[in-house]
């Protein structure tokens, strides 16, 4: 249904989506130039929630800075809290215990799981199905629990400290964490996919849709499985392996096909590969320390450093810069949405409302993390 | 006693009392029928199971401000949401519930329960339009061009019934097929192979011609916020609520007479009027089911099944109806 159509200036009219709007799942703001159900111009307008986090991180220290990394990307938060601590830490030069990496690696894993399984429920909203969702939640519920034994919190994590983390894991998150894994394994099969991934109405709405082509996803800096789902085999867990990541077995799913589908298909395969990722870090666990020690004001060497880690929407970079005081000189961020949604705007040309919703619900939008 | 004053006012009551309890509890079995599916419990704060849910929506919508906002087209703003409600509530006087519970047997009944569905189809039109809001234009632009399209495989299919029955009826249509489940024009096999596949196509026009999900382009909220209903609060929303689900009951009856026999018993014993209730709240509960269980379509593709295979279809089966009465 991407035909592009020829249409003259005067038959069109602006349609104002958002910043409250049910299918933008936050505040951005779409102005969408329309020729009837068409779109002949989509221009997103971004900064309704912007907070100024950058800016915040050089007037506290580096320490301070922790709780703001968790309220960007609210779905995705340990993945912030890994690459803010993975630069601060490489500016330091903190070596971080064997445990506390792997500590690090299976909440992560598990904070991506529940990021995906969030999108897969929100995106099937975006549809028009709202059953899958209270089926997501119930699986997320118990990543939730677990996650809050040993964080302490439930969304907005800040549960990494440099050099390590804050509270060690127990027996009880680890059978726990079996459990979990043990359960999505048996309701992916039947659940996920046979009743939402074989369902027609679903292939038929995300086939063939919202084709972002290798080029375009290479030009706009697109990453994560908006990448992979143009056949792009990028993944920062492999191809700039950071934490433990390099000791575990685990595959990045690729599709070629370059549609809303492929995209959906990538996440739904990354969750089982993290299931696979979680499983092999409880059962490799070492022993030992959980925390560095590291002084209680730091004060890194000046320098410019950068640190990026894969987050559940793709390619997230800290670029920190210091001066030898004892708060940053600048802090930078490079989010993987703002990146993936610059493509919106060319890729909706010419579609059908429903459709470019669809699509930019494949895209996986989480918006405090474009405006920061 | 057909010319006594008792007997419209019995049935006016009756059907009121009818259409009123099915406007507000289909909405209760709704949200009971999406909780079970979705593992909860639905409404249960207010009576035993909820039961005084609907009781207490009707008031808070009664008692809250009715607001127009500034822009619309007031008069056809304040007439949409009735002009939802009284097609559907006609629609109940010339539905035989038995052989003797059916307020007027008229001749043309399947022609006029259409003509009455398209008057419906006006109200979201005229409510998207008079909201002057763009999301709600869209809507009802949608929900016309919707209708048309199924309105077209639904007449066609109904003129193969009224074939094999000969009659336009819907009490002399339901009497035809009395006795028995073989009897029932959904397996009228002997008129045309087709006939089950028909009723697959009759029930899908008619949840799509009442604007259900998965065919609720009308009111896709993901897409158009409310659409049509965006500008609506208070009891205009409410009307075209209870619209949507007397809409859905008229839709029930109608496939039910058509092709389930109506109040006939499929073994043949005791056919009465519970018989008829019970086929009907059976489709409504299907109709629910498919809501909670399916993602929504997408126009094109809606217009699509409608223009490229339902009509084809229906079309064939018209043909083959015909041959088959015109050889045996």
């Amino acid at each position: 249904m991407t035909v592009p159509i020829e249409c003259r200036q005067d038959e069109t009219f602006v349609l104002n989506l958002g910043p409250q709007h049910p299918a933008t799942h936050g505040v951005l703001r779409v102005k969408l130039t329309m020729d009837g159900e068409y779109i002949v111009e989509a221009e997103p307008v971004l900064g309704y929630i912007h907070r100024m986090h950058e800016k915040m991180a050089e007037d506290g220290n580096f320490a301070q800075f922790m709780p703001n990394t968790a309220r960007m990307d609210y779905l995705h938060a340990l993945a912030f809290n890994h690459g803010y601590c993975l630069v601060v830490e490489r500016a330091a030069g903190i070596e971080v215990p064997e445990r506390a990496e792997y500590i690090r690696v299976i909440t992560v894993e598990m904070n991506r799981l529940i990021s995906h399984i969030l999108w897969w429920a929100a995106f099937l909203l975006d549809l028009g199905g709202f059953t899958p969702l209270l089926y997501a939640f119930d699986d997320r519920e118990h990543v939730l629990d677990l996650l809050e034994r040993v964080t302490g919190s439930r969304l907005t994590y800040c549960y990494f400290r440099f050099g390590g983390v804050y509270n060690d894991i127990d027996d009880e998150f680890i059978t726990g964490t079996y459990a979990f894994v043990k359960r999505l394994r048996s309701r992916m099969p039947s659940l996920y996919h046979d009743l939402v991934t074989g369902n027609i109405i679903l292939q038929k709405r995300l086939k063939g849709i919202g084709i972002i082509t290798e080029e375009q996803a290479r030009r706009y800096g697109c990453t994560g499985p908006v990448a992979r789902g143009s056949g792009i085999n990028y993944d920062i867990r492999k191809n700039e392996s950071y934490s433990v990541y390099s000791e575990f077995d685990f595959d990045v799913p690729v599709y070629n096909e370059c549609d809303s589908f492929a995209r959906y298909m990538v996440r739904m395969d990354e969750m089982e590969q993290s299931l696979r990722i979680i499983e092999q870090a409880l059962d490799k666990l070492p022993d030992g320390p959980i925390r560095a020690k590291v002084p209680k004001i730091l004060k890194p060497p000046e320098g410019d450093y950068w640190a990026s880690v894969e987050t559940a929407r793709g390619n997230l970079g800290y670029r920190l810069v210091c001066d030898g005081k004892k708060n940053p000189y600048k802090l930078k961020l490079r989010s993987p949405t703002f990146c993936n949604l610059s493509c919106f705007a060319e890729v909706s040309e010419g579609m059908l409302l429903a459709d470019a919703l669809a699509f930019m619900g494949s895209l996986d939008l989480v918006i405090p993390e474009i405006d920061r | 006693m057909d010319t006594s004053i008792w007997r419209p006012i019995f049935y006016l009551v009756g059907f009121m009392a009818f259409a009123g309890l099915n406007a507000a509890y289909l909405g209760w079995c709704e949200r009971k029928g999406a909780g079970r599916i979705q593992r909860r419990t639905g409404p249960m704060e207010v009576g035993i199971q909820g039961l005084l849910q609907p009781l207490a929506d009707g008031l808070k919508l009664m008692s809250k401000q009715l607001l127009v906002p500034k822009g619309v087209d007031g008069i056809l703003f304040r007439v949409a949401p009735i002009l939802a409600m009284i097609p559907a509530l006609t629609s109940f006087a010339v539905i035989p519930f038995s052989g003797n519970i059916q307020a007027r047997s008229v001749e043309l009944s399947v022609l006029l329960l259409f003509a009455l569905a398209s008057i419906a189809m006006m109200a979201v039109l005229l409510g998207g339009w008079a909201s002057g809001n763009k999301y709600s234009i869209i809507s009802a632009a949608r929900s016309v061009s919707q209708n048309l399209a199924y309105e077209v495989p639904m007449l066609v299919t109904v003129i193969t019934i009224v074939m094999i029955t000969g009659s336009m009826n819907l009490g002399d249509i339901a009497v035809q097929q009395q006795g028995g489940f073989w009897h029932w024009n959904i397996f009228a096999l002997n008129k045309s192979i087709f006939m089950p596949i028909s009723f697959i196509i009759f029930f899908i026009c008619s949840i799509a011609e009442t604007n259900r999900a998965p065919f609720d382009m009308a009111e896709a909220e993901s897409e158009l916020v409310a659409g049509f209903m965006t500008e609506y609060g208070s009891m205009g929303f409410g009307l075209f609520m209870m619209g949507e689900y007397l809409n859905m009951v008229v839709g029930a009856c109608l496939v039910t007479i058509l092709f389930l026999g109506g109040w006939s018993c499929p073994f043949g014993l005791f056919p009465g009027v519970w018989w008829f209730l019970l086929k009907i709240y059976i489709l409504l509960f299907t109709v629910i089911w498919v809501r909670w269980t399916f993602p929504r379509t997408q126009i094109y593709k809606l217009l699509n099944l409608s223009w490229k295979i339902l009509i084809p279809f229906s079309l064939v089966n018209l043909l083959v109806t015909a041959a088959f009465i015109k050889i045996f």
